[in-house]
């Protein structure tokens, strides 16, 4: 099958390939960060820039994917995955959407891998920018911060797709014929929302103490897998170029001949390469379900940004840590917890004692407060909860009956909720319960001529309203 | 209601889109699908070097938020690109608004490919794909109409979006890619941070008969001639 194949563009077919997975991710990941995302055009090509577009490298991204390739390639049956879910503050979570890019075995053996091929896989990277947008994630990513955080998680081998739920919704992004196969890119997203709509997690808290329980609950072995979609902007120099692949040998390739293939021209190392600043204590990040958490105080690279990526912000604290603030009920004066997504190997983590220092008057730990709080009431419940911050120790849970705000006992004698309850399930109107096997047919039929007599007779009454109507 | 069609005649590829909006959405529905496309159909800036090759810029892209819809879309970081397409549907909207009729139009992206003529005859343009977006506009009662609006045509511009990545994906025609003296048949290469194949944007107002203005004027000019 590959006889075919000249090994110059066997070799270059399986680069091309490598780095479309890995930009693919960071366009995946990226798109559900929560943030907009932003990068310049550059007339004069730097050489890192695969297929000739912009798109940044979040090295603890690209370090998940080859973690997860572990050395192989996207192939035939070995299809490689990025799995999106949400998780709430108080722990469900939920898988959103999976992306699969996948090999299958028709070829096309005419197409010329330098050219088309790169051209083409550089045409499928705009559609994928284009479609992340579009899934129904990206509208719940841009909301992420207070109630659920995107958590995502890549693997290489079997699709699968059962955790999206019945009725999960495919849309294809595109496909590329190579010589040894055919490269698609797809997109399973769940639709079953309907017991998480997107207007749920703009709330602050518990409305009427329901609790939301609908989710599947993940095994903690695979949530040890999944890791935030946040990240810190990595230090960029005024060039514009990003933090590039860490590989300084591979170099994309840019340059194209309007001749036949022989003559094409392949640039060399070129200067401008940059490599990934060294992260403190990456090291660490093989270890088992730990994220890698940098020491308080060490700040990262001196971010430089240029100014058109100026607009990418971090989100969270420097290390991959997700922190959120436990929802209680209004006015219960109980400090609130923390919990951090770090310590997810243990199980039941959320009630061990945390044995660290949380950053406690970093910014980026604590969500800003909510933009549009529904109440006084409730802003005030989170720059109250903002403020208690790490170092408390864990408190039981105070159950109080919930009294939505601005609610008068006096108006009713039962408070809302009892009464949305109550009414919830009214009792039958008196109307329908007539048992009708006691009436039959035939005693209908009797009854009309006494009827009809009555109406009859004041047929002049009925006659004078009609008159009224008109 | 909103019918896609895609056919070909003469090889040039024909995709129909066709959109229902509010007023204030015109611009930003237009801006979105333009966009969207323009992004699938530029390339870096060409950079040619002796022995026949080039080599490629880098096309950096940006999300936009729109406001009067649930929507996020993508374009070419291209400020001079994003001007230009902006005009064009600003000058799309007044002609829809000045038009008086019922608000249906019709906002057209032709890509073509310039074929260079002997003297006296001037060049020609042929186009190889061509996007034409139906606008409906419709009137809202209420504020609550509104919000369910933002949030339909959000939906169905994503559904656009799908429609317009899968007909990029089939990934016919395309010019094929020129040498440095013609490059100017085949891109436009006035913009100095990205290059988009050559292209126009046209667009016709329909009339409350549902025929379009230039056709009115057609049979028109036919009928007189004929007298």
């Amino acid at each position: 099958m590959d006889s075919d194949l000249s090994s110059q563009d066997r070799k270059d077919l399986d680069k091309f390939i490598k780095f479309f997975a890995l930009k693919a991710v960071q366009v995946i990941v990226q798109a559900r960060l929560g943030e907009k995302i932003s990068t310049c055009s550059s007339s004069s090509p730097t050489g890192s820039d695969w297929f000739n577009l912009a798109i940044k490298d979040i090295p603890e991204v690209t370090h998940e994917a080859k973690k997860a390739l572990a050395g192989q390639l996207p192939g035939i049956g070995r299809s490689m995955c990025v799995e999106i879910s949400l998780k709430t503050s108080e722990g469900d979570s939920m898988e959103l959407e999976t992306w699969c890019l996948e090999m299958n075995e028709k070829c096309d053996k005419d197409i010329k891998v330098s050219y088309t091929v790169y051209n083409r896989l550089s045409l499928l990277l705009k559609s994928l920018l284009a479609i992340t947008r579009v899934t129904p994630a990206y509208k719940l990513s841009r909301k992420q911060g207070h109630d659920y955080v995107i958590l995502y998680r890549i693997y290489f081998g079997d699709v699968q797709l059962t955790g999206l739920g019945e009725g999960f919704q495919s849309v294809r992004v595109g496909v590329v014929g190579t010589p040894i196969g055919t490269i698609t890119l797809s997109c399973a997203y769940r639709t079953n929302l309907a017991l998480m709509s997107s207007r749920q997690f703009e709330r602050t808290g518990p409305i009427m103490g329901i609790i939301i329980d609908h989710f599947v609950e993940r095994p903690f072995t695979n949530m040890a897998h999944m890791h935030p979609c946040s990240y810190r902007s990595p230090g960029e120099d005024e060039g514009g170029t990003y933090a590039g692949i860490e590989d300084s040998q591979e170099v994309c390739t840019t340059s194209f001949s309007t001749s036949p293939p022989s003559q094409m021209v392949v640039p060399g190392k070129e200067g401008g390469v940059p490599q990934v600043p060294a992260q403190p204590n990456h090291g660490t990040a093989a270890e088992h379900g730990r994220v890698p958490s940098c020491p308080n105080g060490q700040s990262p690279q001196p971010a430089q940004p240029t100014s058109c990526s100026s607009e990418v912000k971090t989100v969270f604290c420097d290390a991959l840590e997700t922190t959120f603030t436990r929802k209680v009920g209004a006015f219960v004066n109980k400090a609130t917890t923390q919990v951090t997504t770090t310590s997810l190997d243990l199980p039941f983590a959320a009630f061990a004692p945390r044995a660290y220092d949380l950053e406690v008057n970093d910014p980026m730990v604590h969500p800003p407060p909510s933009p549009a709080p529904s109440s006084p009431l409730q802003g005030s419940l989170h720059s109250n909860s903002s403020s208690h911050s790490g170092g408390q120790p864990q408190d039981d849970f105070v159950m109080v009956d919930f009294k939505p705000a601005f609610s008068k006992d006096d108006l009713l004698p039962m408070d809302l909720g009892t009464f949305y309850k109550e009414f919830q399930n009214p009792p039958q109107l008196a109307s329908l319960s007539i048992d009708v096997s006691a009436q039959s047919m035939a005693e209908d039929l009797d009854s009309l001529p006494e009827k009809l007599a009555i109406y009859e007779k004041n047929i002049d009454e009925f006659d004078a309203f009609v008159d009224t109507l008109q | 209601m909103c019918v896609d069609i895609s056919y070909t005649i003469m090889n040039c590829r024909s995709e129909v889109l066709e959109v229902s909006v509010e007023g204030r959405q015109v611009d930003e529905a237009m801006l979105a699908v333009l966009h969207t496309i323009l992004l699938h159909r530029s390339t870096g800036k060409f950079h040619y070097k002796k022995e026949g090759t080039y080599s490629i810029g880098t096309v950096g892209t940006q999300d936009v938020d729109c406001d009067f819809i649930d929507f996020t879309f993508v374009r070419v970081s291209s400020d001079e690109l994003d001007r230009v397409i902006r005009k064009a549907v600003a000058e799309f909207k007044d002609a829809l608004g000045n038009s008086g009729s019922d608000g249906m139009g019709q906002i057209s992206l032709e890509f073509y490919q310039k074929k260079k003529s002997r003297w006296p005859f001037s060049d020609e343009c042929i186009p190889w794909e061509v996007w034409s977006i139906k606008v409906n506009v419709v009137n809202l009662a209420n504020e609550q109409e509104r919000q369910i609006c933002r949030e339909k045509v959000g939906e169905k511009l994503g559904e656009k979006v799908i429609n317009i990545v899968e007909v990029i994906n089939r990934h016919d025609y395309l010019p094929k890619m020129p040498t440095q003296s013609e490059v100017d048949n085949v891109f436009d290469t006035s913009l100095k941070d990205v290059q988009p194949y050559l292209y126009k944007i046209t667009y016709q107002i329909t009339d409350s008969l549902g025929t379009s203005v230039s056709t009115t004027m057609r049979r028109l000019i036919k009928d007189t001639l004929a007298l």
